[in-house]
């Protein structure tokens, strides 16, 4: 499951409740290595590109998979095979493909805020124990924010360096680039504050 | 109504604001300055985000220091950079941000968090990734994100510094238009033109506070 997927539809799957996805994904997990007969794992996999159709995702949100049978599962069926034999190969790719596949349902039909709400309030029997979900929460959330961002200024950075002749110089994107990541955090901790947040007191 | 009384403010050895005693009671207020003058510390003193070393800031009474999440509830900040300002992945979860901190009923920050999309005609991009927004869309949602919270007054750290000429003026359109007090630092001088007041910084003190025909040509002319 990845955070910052979320495809808008309207969709009985988009609607019902994170916390009930992401419970249904555990579960889903337990019962595919509980029975993993072939049947049931095909059966599995029927049902998960049902509940695509049902979400009103399409072949544009299902363009991971070409990917994922190419650099994972056809790799992994190869090696298994060779080790284990061509019918334990077969269960451990059908499995794998059924779980990333409704990880991935889960991904596209939820909100990330509405992921990080749940997590939030699966951990806040922790919160006893001295761990803040509030704190955990926006962590996650920020690092959604700067994946993006680091992107960016690692290219922004690069360009720069390159001007100077020192692109492949790993020092003089690293600096920089650290130097950027601490003056943003400090301004996204402003920011967070001017925007009322209180980790003692969640939302 | 915020006053400022005898506020100082150092930063290491160096002093940032010096002996500032100031009321703001008009709805358009412009600062200038030269780079380092004080304007930016000033403006963070405005809603706590920094206390004073001495002296008092007070915001409709509130004093920051005692006070700070009272006062930022009543002064929301729009920061120069909106990279710096927008803290959730996609443009809807990054307005209801705030309002959620507030801890508003859902059904209000969902129809608060509608009504701002509106506004500035970001209704199409709710569901919009935030870093692909252009310069001028996330200043107007770091600005939205800051009026959903419905504060008495806004500042504004130079917020058109990063924009091109039509999103600037979009941008001081909006600012235009604002039913609350605005407090703006800016290097944007036509952008101020219009105010009813502006404060000239220079090495941390107010050295000149006039309406800006007086005040802007005045620093335009040191500045020459």
């Amino acid at each position: 499951m990845s955070l910052g997927l979320y495809v808008h539809r309207t969709s009985a799957l988009h609607a019902a409740p994170a916390g009930a996805k992401m419970l249904g994904l555990l579960g889903a997990t337990t019962a595919l290595l509980l029975f993993s007969s072939p049947p049931v794992l095909v059966t599995a996999l029927a049902a998960t590109l049902g509940l695509y159709a049902l979400a009103r995702l399409g072949p544009r949100e299902l363009a991971f998979v070409p990917h994922l049978c190419a650099w994972v599962l056809l790799p992994l069926f190869v090696l298994q095979g060779v080790l284990s034999g061509w019918d334990t190969a077969t269960r451990a790719v059908l499995r794998l493909a059924v779980l990333v596949l409704l990880a991935m349902l889960v991904s596209l039909t939820t909100r990330a805020s509405d992921q990080i709400e749940a997590l939030q309030r699966a951990l806040r029997p922790l919160a006893r124990f001295g761990v803040s979900p509030a704190r955990l929460g926006l962590l996650l959330s920020l690092t959604l924010r700067f994946i993006p961002l680091l992107a960016t200024w690692v290219h922004e950075v690069r360009e720069a360096q390159r001007v100077r002749g020192l692109e492949h110089h790993p020092i003089a994107v690293l600096i920089p680039l650290l130097v950027k990541t601490l003056r943003t955090a400090d301004a996204l901790a402003e920011a967070i504050d001017a925007r009322c947040f209180d980790a003692e007191d969640p939302p | 109504m915020i006053q400022l009384h005898a506020v100082h403010h150092h930063f290491g050895d160096r002093p940032v604001l010096q002996g500032l005693e100031l009321t703001l009671s008009e709805r358009r207020i412009g600062v200038v300055g030269g780079n380092g003058s004080g304007k930016s510390t000033f403006a963070r003193l405005l809603n706590g985000l920094l206390v004073p070393e001495r002296g008092r800031v007070l915001v409709d009474g509130l004093d920051t220091r005692t006070d700070a999440r009272a006062v930022r509830r009543q002064v929301g900040f729009v920061f120069q950079n909106p990279d710096h300002q927008i803290v959730l992945p996609t443009v809807e979860e990054d307005l209801a941000f705030g309002l959620k901190n507030l801890k508003l009923p859902p059904a209000e920050v969902s129809e608060r968090v509608t009504t701002a999309l509106r506004r500035y005609d970001l209704e199409p991009l709710r569901h919009h990734p935030a870093h692909l927004l252009s310069g001028g869309q996330k200043q107007l949602l770091a600005l939205s994100g800051v009026l959903v919270m419905a504060p008495r007054y806004i500042v504004f750290d130079e917020p058109t510094t990063l924009l091109d000429l039509r999103n600037r003026r979009r941008f001081a359109q909006a600012i235009h238009d604002l039913p609350q007090t605005a407090i703006v630092v800016s290097h944007d001088l036509e952008l101020l033109r219009d105010f009813e007041r502006v404060l000239v910084f220079d090495e941390g003190r107010v050295v000149l506070d006039d309406v800006p025909a007086t005040a802007l040509d005045t620093y335009e002319r040191s500045m020459a």
